[in-house]
């Protein structure tokens, strides 16, 4: 066997593991979906070239463990004749995770596996001085974690209140965890402070008669990481209500950390050095 | 707004999600059209997704009462989809 180029294997997707010669093989897996076909040609690659079984990642990937240095090519062809390919590892954009979002999900605000699919197509593998994860969350239960990615989208609602529908009823006031809205029952009348609102939809969700209604949005948040040392994603732009909105946003987000950060730095810790203000002054006008 | 006359009266206090909906619905079923039922529940989660899914499922709420011991009442229109 020749000289083997672990960063090239490793930006391919494959994790050396402690046995020599033998590789993980992690695979691109988008907002945590596959065919039913494409598990069945993985379970078959298992078996023929693997030790039988997968691995789940913490991030919804699938890894082939005991996959041989010199069959990676031929698994590679196998791997397409499903629509699949080998997924990213080391500094770069790495697997978008997704919860099922508004297509399933009751509470879901946003389609997340399409945006999902979107972001992987736009950003996937991209370098970057880091890994780089983004991760979309459909609503405020946050199933996802969203704070915990370098990136993390989060769905929101921005709620408008109909009067001719509304029956006063009090729900949208009992369910509303900001305590934004108050509606007297006695004289049928309701206040909406928008100030307070988080976006998180609830009233809309909830409300009986369709007096509230609202158009999905996404909040951004910068700078998380989970590992050796824990950063949570901070919210520090307003909510974005157009999906356009929301790529200008990663574009100049992954800009910046191409710009300020330092080689082997998390977006988080760069963020931490440099200040948050510089990367809102960064992101201008592209969320207004 | 009008007196609510509830036909019936169930309490969820005593369950936790998924068994809240559930045991709201049991309660339902015994109705007719257009009867009112009266729920209790406790805040937080109850709340927020018990009347929610009486929504999804076609009945309506009516009204929603804080009973200021953590607490809230909602009188549910049943309403059939059949």
């Amino acid at each position: 066997m020749g000289e083997v180029d672990y960063k090239a294997l490793k930006k391919g997707g494959f994790m050396r593991q402690v046995q020599p010669d033998l590789f993980s093989m992690r695979l691109r897996v988008v907002g945590g979906q596959l065919r039913a076909g494409q598990v069945k040609k993985i379970a078959e690659i298992a078996e023929k070239y693997g030790a039988g079984y997968i691995h789940l990642t913490s991030r919804q990937g699938v890894e082939i463990p005991f996959v041989k240095l010199n069959e990676i090519e031929e698994i590679k062809q196998e791997l397409a004749k499903a629509g699949l390919a080998p997924g990213a590892c080391g500094p770069r954009v790495r697997t978008v995770t997704a919860c099922q979002g508004n297509r399933i999900c009751p509470s879901g605000l946003i389609d997340t596996t399409a945006l999902a699919e979107k972001i992987d197509e736009r950003y996937f593998g991209q370098e970057q001085h880091h890994k780089f994860k983004v991760g979309i969350t459909g609503c405020h239960n946050n199933c996802l974690k969203a704070e915990e990615n370098d990136l993390g989208i989060k769905g929101a609602l921005k709620p408008a209140w109909n009067e001719e529908n509304c029956n006063f009823c009090g729900l949208c006031e009992a369910i509303c965890p900001s305590k934004s809205i108050k509606v007297d029952q006695e004289s049928n009348k309701l206040s909406f402070d928008e100030s307070a609102c988080t976006y998180c939809g609830r009233c809309v969700k909830s409300c009986p008669g369709d007096a509230w209604s609202g158009a999905g949005g996404y909040i951004l948040l910068f700078g998380g990481t989970f590992g050796n040392r824990i950063l949570v994603g901070k919210n520090v732009i307003p909510v974005v209500f157009e999906e356009n909105q929301v790529f200008k946003l990663i574009d100049r987000t992954l800009d910046f950390f191409r710009e300020y950060g330092k080689q082997g730095e998390r977006f988080g810790y760069c963020l931490e050095r440099v200040g948050m203000e510089k990367l809102q002054d960064a992101l201008g006008e592209a969320w207004r | 707004m009008s007196e609510i006359t509830a036909k019936a009266f169930v309490d969820i206090t005593d369950v936790v999600c998924p068994v809240t909906f559930v045991k709201a619905k049991i309660a339902l079923e015994d109705l007719d059209d257009g009867e009112i039922l009266e729920i209790r529940m406790n805040e937080g989660e109850p709340l927020q997704n018990v009347p929610r899914s009486l929504k999804e499922e076609g009945h309506r709420v009516l009204k929603v009462l804080n009973n200021n011991d953590g607490t809230y009442t909602i009188y549910v229109k049943k309403t059939g989809l059949e």
